[in-house]
């Protein structure tokens, strides 16, 4: 990869990485990931902590989704290796789970709610074999665990943005995974479905499951998550969301965009405060 | 067949089949070869309209048009090694091997131009569709100049020639038919993902690259089996027209995949029956506009996704918006005159910046409903009109709310023009809004509108 041109070494006040464990869900070794010529990760190192929700965190274009897309084996890695409980992605694929960028598919096609929570079952269901009751009878219950249950026959281009963002999430919990990823599952939804998925997100957590989600938005950070990545092509710092989501850390991966963001933010949170 | 004089032009006369022979034709008893070409036709129909519903859902309705172009030349080159191995060309199978080979080189070349370079695949289809028909093209002049003479009909593959369909031919389309509906029903959960979402589909590790290549080869089987009946240049049309059409009729794809059968099935059928009533038509343009004729009527008079009833369902919507506008108008014009004075309906009209027709429409509607009551002075709000108007104001004071409070983060919803929401918002976040509203006059003093306002706009 003689093409790549190394980015500007960042100043190395860096928090320490865990060592790389056995026992971690995901541990991500010097990572690079390139398009054409431009690298989007680069030399990414990171062992998740297990049981915890876990935010990724950083700028547009900072390679967030191709960190998921590259764990999952969906975009090819450069260089460096990722494992999940020290195994290959290949071999673990039962305990993984994952819910994808809502715009990725097309909302109109012919398929109901509960098809597509079904489709979270089809790897255990296996080729060529029709969907059977229990497999059904799992897929209603990963709606309710998202209180659609009632929207379950309904095709799904007539469900609103965050309906269609709670299908997703049921999918992904119709795959009975113990490690997953989500891609930001809080993009563009209501109330009532942040609500949901926060709900859905510490259930996982209290029966032992780890979360990787893509995150956009700073605020709700330190209310949602335990741990966080602090992210831009290559981690900034990363680890307790107590620890390391400070203003020192956040500047240091948004750069000047920062300014910006917390003057808007800081008006938000006037504008709540004065009105609820 | 052109006429010899210009006035000869109305004579151009179709002679129409008797009710007998339509009746004897679509019975199937109207002689063993009309028979054929008719079981034929609606077979090749079935076939593709359950394997097009795949093709159009991974969006492949384009690449299959240059697959169908694509196989000419590759039929004129194993027409030409026909001769030089045999003496003769026309061996059905050999040219039939030489369709597909033709257009398993056109999509490799499409592959290659969107792979490799910077073009997108609609550029990449375009090129290779013009370039390889055009080559076809020239080596059919060059098989017209051999020594052998004739080309052999190889024009047929062109235009088609669903006439000439043997009960062989037939009986392979059934196959065809046949063992695509097994495949479907094998791998229908498989190609639903596919279709839907292929990557989750990897990232659970389904190899969707060899489903993808299943798709395209049942494409280009039925591709080939339909050239010879339709043609080239109209084949793609009976994979993609009846799923098209199907679409309109059902949102479950295990449902849409027998619609999309039953449609083509039926095109192939009246299509193929009625060109043979109808003798200088040729068949496989009448099976297309046949389904051509299924797909208009789906689009415009399906009961939920047709265009008549989207437009209906726009229209009522409009009509009650506007008589809403009345509503609220004639309580605002009330508010700054003095209640129980009728007000001018052309001022209300005004006021609720509807159009003169339009108003007086709603005006009309909205009396037929018992909201409103007109008299010799002009028109007044009934009790229940006046309910009607105040749980329309109250709904315009929770939009600016909805806005105030949830602009932010549910950006999906804020294209709505305010005039909507009532229409829009459901009724647990409606009660969310009710009671920030609430606070929101507590704390400023304001009251929230000049009426009282509950749950059900009732005062």
């Amino acid at each position: 990869m003689t093409l790549l041109h190394p980015p500007q070494p960042l100043p190395s006040t860096i928090s320490t990485l865990p060592e790389h464990s056995e026992h971690s869900p995901l541990s991500i070794h010097a990572v690079t990931v390139a398009y054409q010529r431009k690298p989007v990760l680069w030399d990414v190192d990171y062992d998740a902590p297990p049981g915890q929700l876990i935010a990724v965190v950083g700028p547009n274009g900072a390679g967030k989704s191709t960190l998921i897309k590259a764990a999952l084996g969906l975009i090819p890695i450069a260089s460096g290796r990722v494992e999940m409980w020290g195994r290959p992605y290949p071999k673990v694929r039962s305990r993984v789970g994952y819910v994808p960028q809502r715009e990725s598919v097309d909302w109109d096609f012919p398929v109901s709610a509960l098809d597509v929570v079904c489709m979270g079952r089809y790897r255990r269901i296996g080729w060529c074999r029709p969907i059977g009751r229990s497999h059904r009878a799992a897929a209603m219950e990963a709606l309710q665990r998202v209180g659609m249950i009632e929207y379950a026959d309904r095709q799904i281009s007539q469900l609103s943005g965050g309906q269609q963002q709670r299908v997703f999430l049921a999918r992904a919990l119709a795959q009975e995974a113990d490690l997953y990823f989500m891609d930001e599952p809080f993009a563009g939804v209501d109330a009532a479905t942040e609500k949901a998925i926060v709900d859905a997100l510490r259930n996982l957590r209290s029966s032992g499951k780890t979360v990787l989600c893509v995150h956009h938005d700073l605020q709700t950070v330190s209310d949602y998550f335990d741990s966080v990545v602090l992210l831009n092509m290559r981690i900034v710092a990363a680890g307790p969301v107590s620890e390391v989501f400070t203003h020192e850390n956040l500047q240091k991966t948004y750069g000047g965009r920062l300014t910006l963001l917390s003057t808007a933010a800081e008006a938000i949170a006037r504008d709540t405060g004065r009105s609820s | 067949m052109i006429h010899a004089s210009l006035g000869a032009i109305t004579d151009v006369a179709i002679e129409w089949p008797s009710l007998a022979d339509i009746v004897r034709t679509l019975t199937l008893r109207a002689g063993y070869n009309t028979t054929v070409v008719i079981v034929g036709a609606a077979l090749l129909g079935l076939a593709g309209g359950i394997v097009g519903t795949f093709a159009l859902f991974r969006r492949r309705a384009l690449v299959a048009d240059a697959l169908s172009h694509a196989a000419l030349p590759g039929i004129a080159l194993a027409f030409m090694v026909g001769v030089a191995l045999a003496g003769h060309g026309r061996s059905t199978p050999l040219l039939l091997a030489g369709a597909a080979a033709g257009g398993i080189a056109g999509l490799l070349a499409i592959h290659a131009i969107a792979r490799w370079t910077r073009l997108g695949e609609d550029a990449a289809i375009g090129i290779v569709l013009s370039v390889f028909f055009g080559f076809g093209t020239v080596l059919l002049g060059l098989i017209q100049g051999m020594s052998t003479g004739k080309e052999g009909g190889l024009k047929t593959f062109i235009y088609g020639q669903t006439a000439a369909m043997q009960a062989s031919d037939a009986a392979n389309i059934g196959a065809i038919a046949i063992a695509s509906i097994i495949l479907v029903s094998l791998l229908l959960k498989e190609f639903r993902l596919l279709c839907f979402d292929e990557t989750f589909a990897r990232a659970q590790g389904w190899p969707t690259n060899t489903l993808d290549y299943l798709i395209l080869a049942m494409v280009l089987v039925v591709l080939v089996v339909g050239l010879q009946a339709v043609g080239l240049l109209l084949v793609v049309a009976i994979l993609i027209i009846p799923p098209a059409a199907a679409r309109f009729w059902s949102d479950r794809l295990d449902r849409l995949l027998w619609i999309a059968g039953g449609i083509g099935l039926a095109g192939g059928y009246f299509g193929a029956a009625a060109s043979s009533l109808l003798p200088r038509m040729p068949a496989g343009a009448v099976i297309v506009l046949t389904s051509g004729l299924f797909f208009l009527v789906s689009m415009a008079f399906a009961p939920r996704r047709g265009l008549l009833a989207a437009a209906a369902r726009r229209f009522v919507l409009r009509f009650r918006i506007t008589r809403d506008h009345v509503l609220r108008a004639m309580l605002e014009l009330k508010e700054l005159v003095e209640p129980s004075i009728a007000a001018d309906p052309h001022a209300v009209i005004r006021h609720a910046g509807a159009s003169p027709l339009s108003g007086r429409l709603a005006i009309l509607l909205a009396r037929s409903q018992g909201l409103i009551s007109r008299s010799t002075d002009g028109i007044t709000l009934t009790p229940r009109g006046l309910e009607n108007a105040l749980r329309v104001v109250r709904n315009h004071r929770l939009w600016e709310q909805y806005l105030m409070h949830y602009a932010e983060i549910a950006p999906s919803h804020v294209d709505w023009s305010a005039d909507l929401v009532e229409h829009v918002l459901d009724p647990s976040l409606i009660a969310d809004l009710e009671k920030a509203l609430s606070d929101d006059a507590e704390r400023s003093g304001l009251p929230p509108s000049a009426h009282p306002l509950t749950a059900r706009g009732r005062p």
